[in-house]
C-alpha cells in the first residue's frame, strides 16, 4: 500500500474514502467536493510529488447500483510512485466535479474527452467543448451504459449531420480567429467569437 | 480521308457509320490518355493506407499502370482512393475533397470498412463510404492485399475505357447533395447501413 495514503488520512481526515491494492497500484477514493484540494495538496506536498498526471478516465459499470468513476492516475516522476485516486459520482445524479487544469496543464484534453464520452462536467474548465465527436453532436455521450451501440439516430439522419458539420468546427476559437475560414463557420460560433469568449476577431487586429 | 471513303469496308455505308467510327477514334484517344496516366489522391485513414503505400512502393508499383504521380492536393486528382475506415467526423471532409476534385473523377474505395464499415457496426463509422459520395470500384479485404488494389485499378481502367464522350446521358456531370444534405434518400441510406454477418444480433435499442 502506498504510504501516501496514510498522510492523505491525516490530512483530510474523512474526505478520504476507502483504499485498496490491485495489481501493485494502490487505489484510493476520495469525497467530490475534496478533489482539488486533495490533488493540490498530492502535487506540491514535498513528501508527495505528484507531479505527472498521466491520464484522467472514467468507468461505468454494467452494474446499474455501482457508481460512475472517473478516475485520475497520477506518477511522482522524482519519487517513482503511482497513485490511483478515484471520485464515485452518482449516475443518475450532478455529474459536476472540479477540473484539475489550473493544477496539470495536460488535464486539458483529458477532461474535454471524459466530458465528451461520459457527460461529465468539469467546474472551472477554460474551454470544455466535445473533443472526439463534433461540436453539434446531438445524440449523447457515446460511452454510457445506457447509450446504444449504434447511436440513437438512424444512420440516415446521421449521415445527414454529420455531412452537415463544418469541419472547421473541430478548431478552437482560437485557432479559427486567425483562420481564413471565419466566415464560413456556422453562426453561433461566429457569435461566441463576436462575444469574446475565446480568441480574437480577425478584424479586430 | 477520300481514299477512306472509298475503301471496300467503307464504300456503301450510311454516313453515320463513319461519324461513329471516328467517335469510337475520339473515346478511344481520350480514355487511353485518362485511364493510362490516374493521379490518384490517396485518403488513407487506417491499416489500408499502409497497403496502399505497398502498392505504391517499388516491389507493386503502380507506377507501372500510369498513376506515377500522388496527388496530395484534390484539384490535381483523378481518382480518390479512400484506404480505411471513414468515421462520421471525417464525413464532410471527404465530400469536400471529392468536391473539390475536377471532372472526370473516379472513387476506389479501399477494403472492408470503406465499402461497408466492416466490423465497425457502431455510432461512429460511416456504413459505406457510398452513402457519401459515388463509388466505382470497390477493393475488398482486410486489408486487401496489393495485387488486389492493383486488380482494382485495372478494373478502373476498364471502365474508363468503356465510357464515352458522346454518350446522350451525361454519366460524369456533378453529383451535388440534395436539398436534405444528403447523396441519396434516406431509405437507402439506411438499407445500406444494415447490419449483416455477425452483427445481425445486436439491436439497435440495445
Amino acid at each position: 500500500m502506498n504510504r501516501s495514503v496514510d498522510a492523505l488520512r491525516a490530512t483530510f481526515g474523512p474526505a478520504i474514502g476507502r483504499a485498496l491494492e490491485s495489481c501493485g497500484d494502490t487505489i484510493v477514493y476520495v469525497g467530490r467536493e475534496a478533489l482539488r484540494d486533495v490533488m493540490a495538496w498530492l502535487r506540491d506536498t514535498p513528501q508527495q510529488t505528484y507531479d505527472y498526471l498521466v491520464d484522467i478516465t472514467a468507468v461505468e459499470y454494467r452494474d446499474r447500483e455501482r457508481p460512475l468513476e472517473v478516475v485520475y492516475i497520477l506518477r511522482s516522476l522524482t519519487r517513482r510512485t503511482d497513485l490511483r485516486v478515484k471520485v464515485e459520482l452518482d449516475p443518475q445524479g450532478d455529474l459536476t466535479i472540479d477540473s484539475v487544469v489550473s493544477l496539470w496543464r495536460g488535464a486539458d484534453w483529458l477532461e474535454r474527452e471524459v466530458y465528451d464520452m461520459f457527460g461529465i462536467t468539469f467546474r472551472g474548465h477554460p474551454d470544455l467543448r466535445r473533443i472526439l465527436m463534433w461540436e453539434t453532436y446531438a445524440e449523447g455521450h457515446p460511452l454510457r451504459k445506457d447509450f446504444p451501440l449504434r447511436g440513437r439516430f438512424s444512420r440516415a439522419e446521421q449521415v445527414r449531420q454529420a455531412l452537415a458539420a463544418q469541419p472547421e468546427a473541430h478548431y478552437s476559437l482560437e485557432e479559427l480567429s486567425i483562420a481564413a475560414a471565419y466566415e464560413e463557420l456556422p453562426a453561433d460560433m461566429k457569435e461566441r467569437l463576436r462575444r469574446g469568449e475565446r480568441g480574437r476577431l480577425p478584424d479586430s487586429e | 480521308m477520300k481514299r477512306v471513303i472509298e475503301s471496300k469496308e467503307v464504300a456503301g455505308q450510311s454516313p453515320n457509320y463513319l461519324l461513329a467510327k471516328l467517335q469510337d477514334l475520339v473515346d478511344w484517344a481520350v480514355n487511353s490518355s485518362r485511364a493510362n496516366s490516374l493521379w490518384p489522391m490517396p485518403f488513407g485513414t487506417a491499416c489500408c493506407a499502409i497497403e496502399f503505400m505497398a502498392t505504391a512502393a517499388s516491389r507493386y508499383d503502380f507506377a507501372r499502370f500510369g498513376m506515377e504521380r500522388q496527388a496530395f492536393s484534390p484539384r490535381q486528382a483523378d481518382v480518390l482512393i479512400c484506404a480505411g475506415r471513414l468515421p462520421f467526423k471525417l464525413a464532410p471532409v471527404i465530400r469536400r475533397i471529392y468536391d473539390q476534385m475536377p471532372q472526370p473523377k473516379w472513387v476506389i474505395s479501399m477494403g472492408a470498412c470503406a465499402s461497408t464499415g466492416g466490423i465497425f457496426d457502431n455510432y461512429a463509422m460511416v456504413q459505406g463510404i457510398d452513402t457519401i459520395v459515388p463509388v466505382d470500384v470497390y477493393v475488398p479485404g482486410c486489408p486487401p492485399r496489393p495485387e488486389g488494389l492493383l486488380y482494382g485499378v485495372l478494373l478502373l481502367h476498364k471502365k474508363i475505357k468503356g465510357e464515352s464522350l458522346f454518350d446522350r446521358v451525361p454519366r460524369r456531370d456533378e453529383q451535388p447533395l440534395d436539398d436534405r444534405g444528403l447523396r441519396l434518400p434516406p431509405e437507402q441510406i439506411d438499407e445500406i447501413s444494415e447490419p449483416f454477418g455477425n452483427s445481425i444480433h445486436q439491436f439497435r435499442s440495445a
